[in-house]
């Protein structure tokens, strides 16, 4: 028990889940509204499309890059298969567009692969770059604009729920949108690959030790180029969902949300410089800033309140763990390296 | 190291820098491209005019991620703190507008000297984040992005700020002597006094230092809290300008007003040819990637037939071919020879 | 005699128009240890790497137990059984001790998937190779740098090595480490395995290795049995100059100390540490890589702040919180990691030079004075004698010597009292070393009080007046360099 508690204590991710519970018992306790069901399942609603873009981020970020361009791409994939199947007349189920997304999104993610693997771009500015040319091949080739039907088979998807949760007391309704399905999947499959598969952990050995990872005989560019691949199918995947979910395709309405993304991975203990973190931390980020994106209005704070209490989150949640950080290099720094006696 | 015996001046510029020859060769490519197609349409004192009263927006901005860049850094709430600025601001010149709609003569300079506190205080809180609490900048600036955004909503209740006297539009956008917009002379202003700073002052000598190593930095004596701190301040002040001219371009304050600029400004920094892990990169450089950007668009919007959303798409292809090319100058690939001088770690 | 392990000859190798190596021979018998050695950018790095596969030679070609390669490649290497171990050991401290030890193994086999059962049976018999116990689930960043060390061997051993390269084996290590080190390439000799280990330090070639090459400008100088080396040959060998040394007699020593430290502590670095300094004299401070001599080195450069104790600046108690502190008191810093600490290597010559005194070349509103901050770069390029054609060439263009000349030019432009300087000549080529000796004997004379720290004994014994030997954090002697011999000295180390 002591040496469960020890390694507890020294991770990350126990001190996100700290901070998360004491918000929600905090939230809780003035609006009596935190645990009941219907809200639970809004909050996992709106972790679905947040959620499965963290999962790129996350692998990008680990890697030791950064993407920007993942808001661009899922936008520009997802307007371009509602588009096709809303002109082909569409009347299938989700099967197709979710194959679509897969495909779409790997191509653009090739693209970034290309860059960044290949030939060993800064991801930053490839990204910085991509995201503009993939929002101008969206508003200027395809000539986008806001689509309010969305063929019947996504929009079903979309509408559908796995149950209803129904919060006795108001009476409230919360569907439990089908979507997170995917989102589990996701998750599953994220894991699988960096825990269990050789290209996972070249991730991470890239991350942390690019030129070892070379000597080590990790291919690197190949393994960062699939790595984007895959980072783009799941933006696609999350774009796809998240024109589901809210049954209409607005072009530009998930630009700007690439920053608050990387700060839920961020703040979930994943270190910006890479090598470093777990899904579960992730998670836990993102989870912070979803539920206090979302659920401000429960303790009575008004909606226009919600942008500053996000930066407030981010810089105070940060700002703690950085602090930790520099602290621990600097006794690091002080104290002699262990010795052995002897 | 490669000697360069190419005599003319044309050779000694690429090598000098490669980043600013290509720039200039790219608007004169544009330029070109310009006279042949659309004379008319492009080359009148009018449309540079315009040209001249818009860039200065973005920018100014430019200028401020340029100054924090230099070491390494980055601002991404250029756009929060201009925003945060020109409402505040603005909601000053109603309270103090006359009862004609007028304003008295020292409003609009009381509101720029006000502006570059709001702009200094901003970025000196961004400053302090960065070196005292040891926050990595792109994350600082992103939640303090957040933080004057969210600000800027509360004050506003997420609407407008408009119907300002008149008087403010008019004089930002007039022009001195009839010929140069005043906008103009801000930017101008701005990126010398910032050429200053760098190339004669023992700040700029020290930023560049700082930006090449900290840990040589902090071992020759430097006080990179200091250091850090001026220069994110001079971002916030570069950024509160930037928010002023927006204010008298739009007529308006809104906190959700130029959004697109944040990366917009950060891909014309990089294009600008400053590297941002820190330590190079000049101010010309910047102020021409801003003007070639600002041509950009406006020769695009000279072809009806062509949307202008296109600007995205060739303002991103650009920075990827620009830096596709630096990647295979600066690894002396060449395209059709088999031999390649790369090795996985250089150094005799 | 037997068939040699490695025989490389004739190797040639240029780079953009500098020649690297010229026409270079090696012969390494199995079983052998063998030290390789030469200043620095004399072409040892290079040759390792066309020996491991990482360059490809222009001329000559590389025989390996007893086939030849015209060009071999970095798996044609380690497949035969070359394994460099550099000096970062190319771990991933973010990854475990198992998983840096089976990565190698798993990716050469073409594993797809992680199998947890057979990385742990590798990296078990990998660290049983060397009887090596640790942790095998601890994260590599948290081991200390010799375990990092043992588990970048352990991976060498792994795939049937017959050689190993080991490039500046010790310079992290403490005495205890480096003597386990030896120990274990003892063991592998045993084992029939080939150490060449690149070392610049002296005691260490005649400690451990039975023959040894020295190389100087990309040449061959020489190669041969350690047996028949001696400290004045090596020196010789490694320069072509023939040196005397000239000990250091203080002038004029001042009757107060410039510096003096009364009870200074650290909380697990050093503690009680006294000592005097007086304008004229150098202060030796010694002691092994932990009695804390860095630790103190960097307190009186207000980098580490000291916990407890005094420190007086011509008699008047002061506190560093910072280096700016320290400048403005005048005392100045040299440091041992010289390429990341000392220098901005990208930047120019005069920058480097100026940029500790850069506010004294400025005017009242900071704006530099530009032909003040050019007599002042020409004065020290001229005093310092640092070999360069043009100052605002980058620093990157010179070699170690001129290098560490331009660190000490930026510390004497700022017109000091005090310069400490760590390891001063570590990676100098001797011709330089024995110039900044004698740059810093002249410095003392004019009235400069200085401290040098290092674990090179006949440096310390030649070039300071008095000698404070730390161990464990304590003061254990205090020596008078005419008095004393390195036996004398080591035994109070120990």
């Amino acid at each position: 028990m002591q040496k469960t508690l020890r390694k507890l204590s020294q991770r990350n991710e126990t001190y996100i889940a700290i901070v998360l519970f004491v918000l929600f018992l905090l939230i809780e306790v003035r609006s009596k509204q935190f645990f009941t069901p219907n809200n639970i399942v809004d909050i996992l609603s709106a972790m679905v499309v947040s959620g499965i873009f963290a999962i790129g981020t996350f692998m990008v970020i680990i890697s030791g890059g950064i993407d920007v361009s993942f808001p661009a791409l899922a936008s520009l994939s997802s307007y371009a298969i509602t588009k096709l199947l809303l002109d082909a007349d569409y009347q299938g189920g989700i099967w197709l567009p979710i194959l679509m997304a897969i495909v779409f999104g790997g191509v653009l993610g090739a693209f970034n692969g290309f860059f960044i693997g290949h030939l060993g771009l800064p991801a930053l500015i490839v990204t910085l770059g991509s995201a503009s040319v993939f929002k101008g091949f969206m508003q200027g080739t395809l000539k986008s604009v806001q689509l309010a039907v969305i063929p019947p088979g996504m929009k079903d998807f979309g509408t559908s729920a796995l149950f209803v949760a129904t919060n006795a007391e108001s009476g409230l309704t919360s569907r439990m949108h089908s979507s997170i399905l995917v989102f589990i999947v996701l998750l599953i499959v994220a894991w699988f690959i960096l825990r269990r598969t050789m290209f996972g952990r070249g991730i991470y050995a890239i991350g942390g030790n690019p030129v070892s990872a070379l000597r080590a005989g990790f291919s690197v560019k190949w393994t960062k180029f699939w790595l984007y691949v895959f980072v783009g199918v799941v933006s696609s995947l999350a774009g796809l969902m998240r024109t589901c979910m809210m049954t209409q395709m607005h072009p530009t309405n998930m630009l700007g949300m690439e920053m608050n993304i990387i700060a839920g991975v961020v703040l979930g203990g994943t270190a910006i410089t890479g090598g470093a973190g777990t899904l579960t931390g992730c998670m836990l980020g993102t989870l912070l800033i979803v539920v206090v994106e979302n659920s401000m209005i429960l303790i009575g704070v008004p909606t226009v309140w919600k942008s500053v209490f996000v930066g407030a989150l981010i810089i105070i949640g940060i700002g703690v763990s950085a602090m930790q950080v520099y602290r621990a290099n600097s006794i690091h720094r002080n104290r002699k390296l262990s010795r052995e006696v002897g | 190291m490669q000697v360069n015996t190419n005599a003319s001046w044309i050779g000694r510029l690429y090598a000098k820098d490669k980043h600013l020859f290509r720039i200039i060769l790219l608007i004169i490519l544009w330029s070109a491209f310009m006279a042949i197609t659309r004379f008319q349409k492009f080359y009148t004192l009018i449309n540079f005019q315009t040209m001249a009263s818009q860039f200065p927006e973005f920018g100014l901005m430019a200028l401020g991620i340029m100054v924090c860049m230099l070491t390494g850094g980055i601002d991404l709430s250029v756009v929060g703190v201009a925003n945060l600025t020109s409402i505040l601001m603005a909601l000053l010149m109603k309270r103090l507008e006359l009862a004609d709609g007028g304003l008295a003569f020292y409003v609009i300079p009381l509101s720029f000297v006000l502006a570059v506190g709001i702009g200094a205080a901003a970025g000196a809180f961004n400053g302090l984040l960065v070196s005292k609490v040891h926050i990595p900048p792109i994350l600082a600036t992103l939640g303090t992005s957040e933080l004057f955004t969210g600000i800027s909503i509360v004050i506003t209740n997420g609407k407008a700020v408009s119907k300002l006297a008149r008087v403010y539009a008019t004089t930002i956008n007039s022009k001195l002597f009839g010929l140069v917009p005043v906008q103009l002379l801000f930017f101008g202003g701005m990126a010398l006094v910032i050429w200053f700073f760098l190339m004669r002052t023992t700040y700029g000598t020290k930023l560049y230092m700082l930006g090449t190593s900290a840990t040589a930095a902090k071992f020759s004596g430097l006080n990179i809290d200091r250091l850090l701190i001026k220069t994110y301040t001079l971002s916030g002040v570069c950024a509160a300008l930037g928010g002023m001219i927006m204010l008298a371009n739009y007529n308006s304050a809104r906190a959700d007003y130029g959004t697109v600029y944040t990366l917009q400004c950060v891909l014309i920094v990089v294009l600008g040819g400053v590297n941002p892990i820190g330590g190079s990169g000049r101010i010309s450089g910047v102020v021409l990637a801003t003007i070639l950007l600002k041509m950009l668009e406006t020769g695009l919007n000279r072809f009806p037939k062509i949307s202008s959303y296109y600007i995205s798409l060739i303002w991103g292809g650009v920075l990827l071919l620009v830096m596709v090319l630096n990647y295979f100058s600066d690894n002396d690939i060449h395209l059709f020879r088999h031999k390649r001088s790369i090795s996985i770690d250089s150094g005799v | 005699m037997t068939q040699p392990l490695l025989r490389a000859e004739g190797i040639s190798k240029a780079f953009a128009g500098v020649q690297a190596l010229k026409n270079v021979s090696l012969e390494i018998a199995p079983g052998e240890i063998h030290c390789l050695a030469g200043e620095n950018g004399c072409g040892k790095s290079t040759l390792i790497k066309i020996i491991s596969g990482v360059y490809q030679q222009d001329a000559g070609f590389i025989e390996f137990a007893g086939k030849q390669y015209k060009k071999i490649t970095p798996r044609e290497a380690i497949n035969s059984g070359i394994q460099v171990i550099y000096q970062d050991f190319s771990v991933f401290h973010n990854l475990t001790v198992m998983e840096n030890l089976a990565l190698n193994s798993e990716l050469a086999e073409g594993h797809k998937f992680v199998n947890r059962k057979r990385m742990k049976k590798t990296a078990e018999e990998a660290i049983a190779k060397i009887n090596f116990r640790v942790d095998l689930d601890r994260l590599v960043g948290t081991l200390s740098v010799a375990e990092k060390q043992l588990v970048a061997i352990c991976r060498a051993l792994m795939f049937n090595a017959r050689l190993i390269i080991m490039d500046e084996p010790t310079t992290a290590l403490t005495r205890k480490e480096v003597q386990a080190l030896f120990q274990i390439i003892l063991k592998l000799k045993e084992q029939g395995i080939s150490t060449l280990f690149v070392s610049h330090k002296l005691n260490e070639v005649f400690e451990i290795s039975e023959r040894f090459t020295i190389l100087r400008s990309g040449e061959l100088v020489v190669s041969g049995s350690t047996a028949d080396l001696d400290d004045k040959k090596f020196s010789y060998y490694m320069t072509g100059r023939k040196f005397e040394k000239k000990s250091f007699v203080p002038q004029h020593i001042s009757d107060s100390p410039v510096l003096e430290a009364q009870s200074l502590s650290l909380s697990g670095c050093y503690e009680d540490v006294s000592f005097q300094l007086r304008s004229g004299e150098i202060l030796g401070i010694t002691g092994l890589l932990d009695s804390g001599r860095t630790e103190l080195a960097l307190s009186l450069f207000g980098i580490q702040r000291a916990d407890s104790g005094t420190l007086l600046k011509d008699g008047k108690p002061i506190r560093l919180k910072s280096p700016e502190d320290a400048i403005t008191h005048r005392i100045g810093y040299v440091p041992e990691d010289r390429l990341n600490e000392g220098l901005f290597l990208p930047r120019t010559i005069a920058d480097n030079i100026i940029i500790s005194e850069i506010d004294h070349l400025a005017n009242k509103t900071h704006v530099i004075q530009r032909d003040k901050r050019q007599q002042e770069v020409n004065r020290w390029v001229k005093e310092l004698t640092i070999a360069t054609p043009n100052a605002d060439n980058a620093c990157s263009t010179l070699s170690g010597g001129n290098q560490q000349r331009i660190v000490l030019a930026k510390w004497l432009a700022c017109n000091l009292d005090v310069l400490v300087l760590n390891g001063p000549t570590v990676g100098v080529d001797i011709g330089s070393k024995h110039d900044i000796h004698a740059i810093l004997q002249a410095l003392a004379d004019e009235g400069m009080g200085i401290i040098i720290i290092s674990d090179d004994l006949p440096e310390m014994l030649v070039n300071c007046s008095s000698l404070l030997v730390l161990k464990n954090g304590r003061v254990a002697a205090m020596l008078k360099p005419g008095e004393s011999t390195e036996q004398s000295v080591l035994s109070y180390m120990l």
